[in-house]
C-alpha cells in the first residue's frame, strides 16, 4: 500500500503552512486618523462626560488603540490564521486532548438568533427555551454518565475538578467529618491536584504499578479515615482501563471516602461503560473534547459535573428544573437553588453558546452513534500503536483505549533524537505533534489520540510519516534535519527559554526593550 | 483494521473492562442519530419558547452584560475554523496565529488597565476576580479581604463559593447613597481590598481616601472595572490598583445567555512569577525571526501541580481573540466614542425618568452607562409590565443586596444601539406604569 493509491481522506497533512515571513502587529499597522469602527444615527445629543464626572475621575491622555482601516484589520487577522495550525486543515492527534473533527452543525446551532440574543438575566418566563435545552443537555449527560443530577455552570474542566471537591466538601462537612487527603495516581492531569490545593485538602499521589495501572497496593496503604476521596481517570492517561476499578470504589467507599471521575477520557467508553456504574460519585466531562464543540485555541470550554442522587443537593445553584406544566401539557422552566448547594461557581449560568454545539452533537449522533465513536476512537488508537511499535513501543504492550503513550527512549539512547526532535519533526511532515513528556511516568513519552474522525489513510499517512522520522534518525544528516525542525512552519524552533528570561508579554514591552 | 489487530471484533478490544460494570443495554437512552437539519430544526422549536432582543423587546438590561453591536468584520474573522478549531499553542510553530493575536489582546487589555502584565484571558469577570484575591491573598499573607458590596452581586457569590475551598475570609462591606461604607476604624486590617469601577450601579464611588488608606497601611488593590468606561476614565493602574479585573463581554462578544465571555486580568510586573493563566511572551526562532510563545510555564499547574496557585488550564483565547479584533476595529477614536455614546445615551435617559413622577434615581454620585431607580412597583413587577409594552426595562437589584438602600431597585442601561426614539418610548412607558 502506497500513499498515492490512498485517495480518501486526501494527504490528510497540511506542508508547506502559508504565512512564512513576520507579520506586523496589529499597532505597528495602526496610522493616525484611520478607522474602521460606525456608528448609528441615534439622534442622542452628545454630552460632554465632565458635565457630570469630576476630574478626579477623568483620563488625562487618549486610550491609544491601533487605528487601522477594515480593510487591514481583515487582512492581518486572516494573514494571522494563514499561521494557524488547525483541525479543519489536518489530523491532530494530540494525546489528551481529543482533536476530533468538529461537525459545522454546531457552528450553525450557535448562531440561532434566539439562543444568542438573550440577556442572561432575563425574566424566567422569556427564557423557556434556555431552561428546556439546559435540562436535556443535562439529561443526556446524566445517562452517558450513569449519574442522577448534573450543573452545567462550570467553564472548562478545572472548574469542573474545583467544583466536583468542594461537592465532596461540603457532603463531608455536613457529616462533621473534617477528612484532609485526596488521593491522585501519579499519572494524573495536573489540573488535580492544583484543583486539590484550592479545595483545601492535601493531594497524596499513589504511584502506578509497572502494568501502567494504580497500583493496588499502594493505594491500600494510604485509603484511611482521613481519605476525602480519590480522582481517577478512566481509561487512565496512559490509555489504559483501570480494571480494578470496582476494587479501588469498594475501598474508597468503606472508609466513607468519594470517587471523583476525570471525564477527560470519556471519548473512550460512551455507550460502554459508565462512570456511575464503575462506582463513581462525582463526573466531571469536557464538552469541548468528547462532545467537539470545539476548542477555540484553548478555550472556551465547558466542565459540566454530573453527581450521584445522595449529593445533588450540593450542587451550585440556582440551576434550571421543571417546575410545572402549561395549560397545553408541556414542562414549565425555572430556576432553583439546591437546599445545600455549594453555591455560585459563574457569572451567569455556565459558557452557554458551548450547551447548545454539545447538545446538537449528542442529537446528531444519537445514543446508538455515541457508541460508534468511542468504538472508532478506540479502534484507531489500537491500530496506530500497533503500526508504531517498532519504532516507537508503547509504554505497555496491552489493548489501549482511545489513546496511547509509546515511547522515544529507545531512539534517543540509539540517536540523540528526543521526543521533542520527533514532534518537530511531525510538524514538518504537516501532522500536528502527539502530547510529549506526559504522562511524567513514562520516558520520552509520545502521546497520540488519533480519534473517531480520521480515516485509515490518514492513519498510514501518519504513521508513514513517524516511519520517516526513525529511518532519519539513523543517520546523520537525517538527525541534524530532526533537530533542526521544523522548517517549513511560519517561523522554525523558537528560544523558549529567552522568552522567559527576557519577558516581553506586551507589544509596549517589546518596544521598550528595543529602546534599551 | 482488525485483521491487522488479530482480532475479530471491536468488542475484544474492551475486555479489559470487566464485563460486571458494562452497561448491559443495547445503547444509550439517547434519542436516534438524526440528519443535520432535523436537529437544526429542534433546536429552532426549543429556541423559539425564548423570546429575544430586539425580535421581542428592547433592551435596557446591563448588569455586567450589554446589548452591544457587534461589527460584520468581528463576527467574520472571530469565527474563521483556523481560531475555531485550534487548541492550546503546545507546538508555537504552528499556533502563531493565536499566539500573536493573544499578544495583541494582552498589550490592550494592559492598556485599558494601566498595568504592566496582563495574562491570556481567564473564564470570565467572576473568575477572574476570584483568581485575583487568590494572588493578592498570598502576596499580602493576609487572609482578610473586604469586598465592596459595590461589586457585581454573582461575582460575590463565586467569590464566597471559591473562599469554602481556600479558607479566605471575605468580609462585604455595604453600601449606603452609592457608596461603599469602608469600616476603616476596624482594629483588624485586611490585607486586600476589592472595589467596583465604576460600581455594580454604574457608579463612580468617592475612591481617593480608601487608595489612601490601603497604600498607608500596605494593602493590595483590586479594581472590578468596565472596560468601555476606560476611554473616560483613569486608569485602575494609574489609580493605584494591583491587580484590575474585567468582564470583556462589551468587545464584540454576544450576549449569548450569559457565556462564554471571557476574564481580563492585569497585574503589577512585581508579581509576574504568580500571575494565574496563560501568558504569551515574544521571542526569535532559529532565523532570528520574531515569534511568540506561552511563558512562564512553570507556573502553571501541568509542571507545578499541587503547588501551582491556579488550576486554570483551557482558558477562553477564542473570546479573547474576538475581543482583540474588535479592540482593535474599534480604535482610538472609536473607543472613545463607544463610551461617550454610552455616556450620553444613558445621561439622556437618567434626565428623562428623573422628571418622572414615581420614579427616583438611586443616588447623586456620577455614573456612567448604567444606574439604579426607584419605584413604588416591585422591580420585577416592573420588569413583566414593561415587557408588555416591548422593553427589556433591565435588571431587578435583589439577591446580594438584602437590607440595603438599593435593594428592589431596577439597574437600567443605555448602550451606542439605543436611539433617541427608544430612549424616549421608554420613558413613556415607564410613566405609564409607575402613574
Amino acid at each position: 500500500m502506497t500513499l498515492k493509491h490512498q485517495k480518501p481522506g486526501g494527504k490528510a497533512s497540511s506542508t508547506p503552512l502559508m504565512g512564512g515571513g513576520e507579520e506586523s502587529t496589529i499597532f505597528e499597522l495602526s496610522s493616525p486618523g484611520r478607522i474602521s469602527a460606525t456608528f448609528r444615527e441615534t439622534g442622542i445629543p452628545p454630552k460632554d462626560p465632565s458635565r457630570t464626572i469630576p476630574s478626579y475621575y477623568l483620563r488625562n491622555a487618549e486610550l491609544e488603540f491601533p487605528e487601522v482601516s477594515e480593510r487591514d484589520l481583515v487582512a492581518h487577522f486572516t494573514r494571522l490564521t494563514h499561521r494557524q495550525f488547525s483541525v479543519d486543515l489536518g489530523a491532530y492527534p494530540l494525546g489528551s486532548c481529543t482533536m476530533k473533527y468538529n461537525p459545522k452543525l454546531a457552528d450553525t446551532s450557535s448562531m440561532i438568533p434566539q439562543f444568542a440574543n438573550i440577556h442572561p438575566l432575563q425574566p424566567v418566563s422569556t427564557i423557556q427555551g434556555w431552561l428546556e435545552l439546559m435540562v436535556t443537555l443535562e439529561t443526556y449527560f446524566t445517562e452517558i454518565t450513569g449519574m442522577s443530577a448534573a450543573t452545567l455552570q462550570p467553564a472548562a474542566g478545572a472548574q469542573g475538578e474545583l467544583t466536583g471537591l468542594l461537592i465532596m466538601k461540603a457532603f463531608h462537612q455536613q457529616n462533621n467529618d473534617e477528612r484532609k487527603n485526596i488521593i491522585i495516581p501519579d499519572s494524573a492531569h495536573g489540573t488535580n491536584p492544583a484543583s486539590v490545593t484550592l479545595s483545601g485538602y492535601t493531594p497524596i499521589t499513589v504511584r502506578s504499578n509497572s502494568r501502567g495501572l494504580v497500583d493496588i497496593d499502594a493505594l491500600r496503604q494510604l485509603v484511611d479515615k482521613d481519605t476525602a476521596g480519590i480522582m481517577l481517570t478512566n481509561p487512565n492517561t496512559i490509555g489504559l482501563f483501570e480494571e480494578e476499578i470496582v476494587e479501588i470504589a469498594k475501598m474508597v467507599h468503606e472508609v466513607g471516602g468519594l470517587l471523583y471521575y476525570d471525564g477527560a477520557n470519556l471519548n473512550a467508553i460512551m455507550g460502554i461503560v459508565r462512570p456511575g456504574d464503575m462506582g463513581f460519585d462525582i463526573v466531571h466531562s469536557n464538552l469541548h473534547k468528547t462532545f467537539a464543540t470545539p476548542h477555540g485555541g484553548g478555550g472556551p470550554g465547558s466542565g459540566p459535573v454530573a453527581v450521584s442522587a445522595r449529593l445533588a443537593e450540593f450542587l451550585p445553584g440556582p440551576r434550571p428544573a421543571i417546575t410545572g406544566t402549561d395549560s397545553s401539557g408541556n414542562h414549565t422552566y425555572s430556576m432553583v437553588t439546591p437546599a445545600k448547594s455549594i453555591g455560585r461557581i459563574h457569572s451567569f449560568h455556565g459558557n452557554a453558546i458551548v450547551f447548545v454545539r454539545a447538545l446538537a452533537y449528542m442529537m446528531y449522533y444519537g445514543g446508538k452513534g455515541l457508541r460508534e465513536v468511542s468504538e472508532t476512537a478506540v479502534l484507531n488508537a489500537n491500530w496506530l500503536k500497533k503500526r508504531l511499535s517498532k519504532n516507537f513501543p508503547a509504554a505497555h504492550e496491552r489493548v489501549c483505549m482511545h489513546e496511547f503513550v509509546c515511547t522515544a527512549a529507545k531512539l534517543k539512547k540509539d540517536s540523540s533524537v528526543r521526543a521533542l526532535d520527533v514532534a518537530k519533526g511531525l510538524l514538518e511532515e504537516g501532522f500536528h505533534s502527539p502530547t510529549v513528556y506526559f504522562p511524567l511516568v513514562v520516558e520520552e513519552a509520545l502521546m497520540f489520540e488519533p480519534t473517531e474522525t480520521e480515516s485509515l489513510q490518514t492513519l498510514e499517512a501518519i504513521a508513514l510519516a513517524m516511519d520517516k522520522i526513525a529511518e532519519m534518525a539513523s543517520t546523520e544528516e537525517g538527525k541534524d534535519g530532526l533537530k533542526s525542525a521544523p522548517r517549513v512552519t511560519p517561523v522554525s524552533r523558537l528560544d523558549e527559554a529567552r522568552a522567559a528570561r527576557n519577558l516581553i508579554s506586551t507589544y509596549d514591552a517589546s518596544v521598550s526593550s528595543i529602546d534599551k | 483494521m482488525l485483521t491487522f489487530l488479530g482480532i475479530e471484533s471491536v468488542d475484544q478490544l474492551f475486555e479489559t473492562i470487566p464485563s460486571a460494570i458494562r452497561l448491559s443495554r443495547d445503547s444509550l437512552k439517547l434519542p436516534d442519530s438524526k440528519s443535520e437539519f432535523d436537529v437544526l430544526a429542534e433546536l429552532e422549536t426549543m429556541a423559539a419558547k425564548n423570546k429575544a432582543l430586539g425580535s421581542d423587546f428592547i433592551s435596557f438590561a446591563g448588569g455586567g452584560a450589554y446589548d452591544h453591536d457587534i461589527a460584520s468584520a468581528v463576527k467574520s474573522l472571530s469565527t474563521r475554523s483556523e481560531f475555531l478549531t485550534a487548541y492550546t499553542p503546545y507546538q508555537p510553530e504552528v499556533a502563531q496565529g493565536v499566539l500573536q493575536a493573544l499578544f495583541e489582546y494582552q498589550t490592550l487589555v494592559s492598556r485599558l488597565s494601566g498595568l504592566e502584565i496582563s495574562n491570556a484571558s481567564l473564564y470570565d469577570g467572576a473568575s477572574a476576580l476570584v483568581e485575583a484575591i487568590n494572588l493578592t491573598v498570598a502576596q499580602s499573607k493576609n487572609d482578610l479581604v473586604w469586598m465592596s458590596q459595590g461589586i457585581n452581586p454573582t461575582y460575590r457569590q463565586v467569590v464566597n463559593t471559591f473562599a469554602n475551598g481556600t479558607g479566605h475570609s471575605i468580609q462585604e462591606v455595604p453600601i449606603r447613597n452609592g457608596s461603599t461604607s469602608w469600616p476603616i476604624d476596624d482594629q483588624t486590617l485586611p490585607g486586600t481590598i476589592v472595589i467596583g469601577y465604576p460600581n455594580y450601579l454604574g457608579l463612580l464611588e468617592p475612591l481617593e481616601q480608601i487608595i489612601n488608606f490601603a497604600q498607608t497601611n500596605d494593602i493590595k488593590l483590586i479594581f472590578a472595572y468596565d472596560p468601555v468606561s476606560m476611554a473616560l476614565l483613569t486608569s485602575p493602574g494609574d489609580l493605584g490598583a494591583d491587580v484590575a479585573v474585567a468582564e470583556g463581554q462589551s468587545f464584540g462578544v454576544g450576549l449569548n445567555f450569559g457565556g462564554p465571555y471571557v476574564g481580563l486580568f492585569s497585574i503589577r510586573e512585581k508579581y509576574v512569577r504568580h500571575l494565574p493563566g496563560r501568558l504569551v511572551g515574544e521571542t526569535v526562532d532559529r532565523s532570528g525571526q520574531v515569534g511568540y510563545v506561552t511563558t512562564l510555564r512553570t507556573r502553571e499547574q501541568d509542571i507545578r501541580r499541587e503547588k501551582a496557585s491556579s488550576n486554570v488550564c483551557t482558558n477562553q483565547t477564542l473570546i479573547a481573540i474576538t475581543t482583540a479584533i474588535s479592540m482593535s476595529w474599534l480604535g482610538k477614536a472609536g473607543l472613545r466614542e463607544l463610551a461617550n455614546r454610552c455616556y450620553s445615551g444613558t445621561e439622556y435617559l437618567k434626565d428623562l425618568v428623573a422628571r418622572i413622577k414615581g420614579v427616583e434615581i438611586y443616588s447623586s454620585l456620577p455614573s456612567v452607562r448604567e444606574f439604579a431607580i426607584k419605584t413604588k412597583i416591585s422591580s420585577e413587577l416592573l420588569v413583566d409590565r414593561m415587557i408588555e409594552e416591548g422593553f427589556l426595562a433591565g435588571v431587578p437589584i435583589i439577591e446580594g443586596f438584602e437590607g440595603s438602600d438599593v435593594y428592589e431597585s431596577l439597574l437600567v442601561s443605555v448602550t451606542e444601539k439605543r436611539t433617541r426614539a427608544q430612549i424616549e418610548d421608554f420613558a413613556g412607558a415607564l410613566e405609564r406604569i409607575v402613574r
